[in-house]
């Protein structure tokens, strides 16, 4: 008994080992284990020599470089080849920590060689820790190992991948078939026009596969499947959905034509339909993640850690090769000599005193964390006056002493009237901070949008010094001025939650506190959309909202 | 060897392929920046124009290209005076690209063999005259965009560095392409690009079946393929030859550069370089049309592609700039 994802992925495997560079590739989705062990054992049938990397792989080692150790022993230039010199099969492991620019590297070298392909394990916990899209772009399948349990996952008995192979070139690919795929791809809102092109080369695969000489509607429906189904991005609209909705949705005009010349088309849109739905997974478009949310698995909790070489906190030295970047640790190098000398002595026939061999090299790591920005913005309307300004002063100075103590820089932004201002730039002086924060007035309107866009600028402007910002917001959510001055309480709402969802594209931390009477549901929303963590304070005292800030930041 | 996709054959994407034509016919533009989606032709059509360039004239083995025999650098070592004809350079800058790769450094070979002190030019000596292409460009580490800008700048290469000094022309176009979803663009970056486009995947659903179409044809026989366009795209290089050849005999009138002024001050543009490129750009339209005057029919065209990056920055304005350009273009012209 066979889990239908097991099956899929067996099939995606297949098709892949018949055209693996034209495919690209394929993600894995799966946590290391028993099922993921399986599968990784029939990678086999791919025709290319595997190689495995990793996201710390240096550019040295993925495209090759100057061998200095070599160059300087053997007095004449000697170049190391790199992982990606030969054709291969490259496995990358942990690919949901793939730094953006490794990433970038990757899909350049993919593009222009034209001989690798790809296998990315995602071992994401996290539905937003997955794979960079730069890569998942460039690979034509998707696999999800998740659910499938151990029993389910024996090998299956699809036609040989080999025999296929000499079938492929000879399968054309027909008008139908590419207007039909075009189409879906459409239908299923996926953007890119590479999705369209692997799936008509799977499709191609699939057909050779199963020993046939052209293109069926089954081949098309099952690349479909595979292909498109990952890369959905809204479901297709059903047809009696379509005659019942009022006013026609723009992006179906392309459709129309399709729809209406369906019956002479010897492939069937709503057939092709049903595959790609088939093979949707459970709640798939629900979790879609907005467009530049991801934050990669890298974390970002206080003060975002960079690994350097250079500066900051020492790290234990590890072996490693100069790369012109890093610094040598000669201590750690001497002693990781040290114990061969009598062996090396034996064996060298000069007479040298000390022997070190590039595998002794060790390089210093520093830890270097840039300091953490709290920007809180402050409602000082009127509503907010009269309601607990007072206690929030109070709160936003018990966390200065925190921010003090630990050597955070803080930021007052006010709100108020037609306009956000920002009282205090910048700064660790704890004396300055209460000062400006004592003299606030409150009264006027909520002109919300506007602080949050203070915020949000000031924030882009402090990480661009290498600042780690995060956004602490007050308010009682009754904002009624809109961005343009106008008191507008609706387009005040509208402006607000467009400006939260900016800063959450922009993936800065955040907390909203409600300082309301009773707590807004409109604040709740809005803090959804930032992404922040939201917290209703009726009634509490500034020792509380303090707690509460400090959890919720360091959460 | 691997043919690159005709740059004929791409389907619309107007706007992009105009930009690089334009900046094919006035070098001095100042080079285009291609941001947009994955998957929408950003990269096949840099490789395209490569292809498309009409061939350059320079001394034999001179490492920065010159076009004549007095320009070649003195550490070249180079005694000759035979011209040859060369394919415009194009060379990609790699985004794990290191600095002594970039700006050129002490060979290590000579020195290491003869223990001579030589100078190994990098990539910008090679792309002087011609194109340097950065895929990713809001990837690029900051050191080397640092670099870029400055020579960019300057026109020329100064090196001081392993007890060289060095300097050499390095006048290129810059070609970037990105996708802003992986990060923005250092502002003094932007700025250096004269021209921008936006591209979006066609949502027109026959362009995009006309693109798997012909991508698909070129997959299968490249060469009958090529056959087929390569006959378009030599038509397209006699255009950008002859407007090479008519764009110094454009005619500016005074009303033309009052809209340019016009357009600029609206816009808030920041700095007097966009009314420059938007002069450029024009002009260079107006030679590749084939008309012997800039009109406003040009300026029209040209301005979202020349002003559009040059604008503050709205976060909240989804229509994107290049809207923004569009109505106050349709405001101030009429």
């Amino acid at each position: 008994m066979t889990a239908p994802q097991w099956d899929a992925a067996q099939l995606a495997l297949a098709l892949l080992s018949v055209d693996p560079v034209g495919l690209g590739g394929m993600v894995v989705r799966a946590r290391s284990g028993p099922v993921r062990d399986a599968f990784l054992a029939e990678l086999g049938s791919i025709p290319l020599p595997r190689r495995r990397i990793h996201p710390d792989i240096s550019d040295d080692g993925l495209f090759g470089g100057l061998d200095l150790s070599a160059t300087l022993a053997s007095k004449k230039i000697v170049f190391s080849q790199g992982v990606m010199h030969d054709p291969a099969a490259l496995i990358l492991t942990m690919a949901e920590r793939t730094p953006a620019d490794l990433a970038a590297k990757l899909a350049q070298r993919l593009d222009l060689d034209g001989t690798h392909c790809l296998i990315a394990l995602d071992e994401g916990a996290e539905p937003d820790e997955r794979c960079p899209p730069a890569l998942s772009e460039r690979l034509a399948f998707r696999v999800d190992l998740e659910a499938i349990g151990r029993l389910q996952a024996t090998p299956g008995d699809l036609p040989d991948p080999a025999i296929a192979r000499a079938l492929y070139p000879r399968i054309a690919a027909t008008a139908e078939a590419i207007e039909a795929l075009t189409a879906l791809a459409a239908r299923y809102g996926v953007d890119s026009l590479r999705a369209p092109l692997f799936a008509l080369r799977a499709a191609r695969a699939h057909a050779a596969l199963f020993g046939r000489n052209s293109l069926t509607s089954d081949d098309i429906a099952a690349a479909a499947g595979l292909v498109f189904a990952h890369r959905a991005t809204q479901m297709p609209q059903d047809a009696e959905q379509e005659d019942n909705a009022p006013p026609p949705p723009p992006e179906d005009e392309g459709d129309s034509p399709q729809d209406q010349g369906e019956d002479q088309m010897e492939i069937s849109q709503e057939m092709l339909i049903e595959a790609v739905r088939a093979m949707l997974p459970d709640g798939m478009l629900e979790s879609l993640v907005p467009a530049g949310t991801a934050r990669g698995a890298r974390g970002s909790g206080a003060g975002a850690r960079r690994k350097g070489n250079r500066r900051g906190r020492p790290l234990p030295s590890r072996p490693g090769r100069l790369d012109g970047r890093a610094r040598i640790d000669l201590v750690a190098t001497l002693r990781a000599a040290a114990p061969w000398q009598p062996i090396r002595r034996k064996l060298s026939p000069r007479g040298q005193k000390l022997l070190i061999h590039p595998g002794d090299i060790h390089l210093k790591r520093f830890e270097d964390r840039s300091d953490r920005l709290l920007i809180f913005t402050v409602d000082a309307s009127g509503s907010a006056a009269l309601a607990r300004l007072a206690e929030a002063k109070g709160a936003v100075e018990l966390l200065l002493v925190q921010a003090y103590a630990r050597r955070d820089h803080v930021a007052l932004i006010a709100f108020r009237g037609e306009g956000a201002d920002l009282l205090l730039p910048p700064t660790r002086s704890l004396v300055q901070t209460k000062r400006r924060l004592a003299a606030l007035p409150g009264g006027g309107g909520t002109p919300l949008a506007a602080g949050l866009q203070a915020a949000g600028e000031l924030a882009e402007h402090a990480r661009s010094q290498g600042l780690s910002p995060a956004i602490a917001v007050l308010t009682d959510g009754r904002a009624n001025i809109a961005l343009d001055g106008s008191a507008d309480r609706a387009q005040a709402a509208e402006d607000a939650t467009r400006i939260g969802t900016w800063l959450r594209a922009c993936g800065l931390p955040g907390v909203v506190l409600d300082m309301g009477n009773r707590p807004t549901r409109q604040l709740g929303d809005l803090a959804a959309h930032m992404g922040a963590r939201y917290l209703p304070l009726p009634r509490a005292d500034a020792e509380r909202l303090s707690a509460a800030v400090t959890a919720a930041l360091d959460a | 060897m691997k043919h690159a996709f005709p740059f004929s054959a791409i389907v619309g994407q107007d706007d992009m392929k105009l930009a690089m034509i334009l900046t094919a016919i006035d070098p001095k533009l100042g080079g285009v920046l291609v941001f947009g989606d994955r998957g929408t032709g950003k990269s096949t059509a840099v490789r395209a124009l490569a292809a498309l360039l009409p061939p350059i004239q320079a001394v034999k083995a001179c490492p920065v290209n010159a076009a004549d025999p007095s320009e070649v650098p003195d550490w070249a070592g180079l005694d000759t005076h035979e011209m040859v004809e060369r394919p415009t350079p194009v060379v990609d800058l790699p985004l794990g690209v290191t600095e002594d790769r970039v700006t050129g450094a002490l060979d290590i070979e000579r020195a290491l063999t003869q223990g001579e002190k030589a100078f190994q030019p990098g990539l910008l000596a090679q792309a002087n005259r011609g194109y340097l292409y950065i895929d990713e460009v809001n990837l690029l580490e900051d050191h080397i965009v640092d670099l870029l800008l400055d020579v960019a700048q300057s026109g020329e290469n100064v090196v001081e560095r392993e007890g060289l000094s060095i300097r050499h022309p390095a006048r290129f176009v810059l070609v970037g392409s990105g996708n802003p979803e992986e990060g923005e663009l250092r502002p003094q970056l932007l700025d250096r690009f004269g021209l921008s486009v936006e591209v979006r995947s066609p949502n027109n659903i026959e362009d995009r079946i006309e693109v798997i179409k012909r991508r698909d044809a070129f997959e299968t026989d490249a060469a009958k393929f090529m056959r087929k366009w390569g006959k378009e795209d030599r038509k397209l290089r006699d255009r950008i030859l002859a407007a090479r050849a008519k764009l110094a005999e454009i005619d500016t009138k005074k009303p033309a550069l009052r809209d340019c002024a016009e357009l600029c001050v609206a816009l808030g543009a920041d700095g007097l370089r966009g009314e420059l490129t938007l002069l450029r750009a024009g002009r260079a339209l107006a030679a590749f049309d084939g008309d012997t005057a800039l009109a406003r029919p040009h300026l029209r065209r040209v301005a979202p592609l020349a002003l559009s990056h040059r604008l503050r920055r709205d976060p909240l304005d989804e229509a994107g700039s290049a809207a923004r350009v569009a109505r106050t273009v349709s405001e101030v012209l009429g």
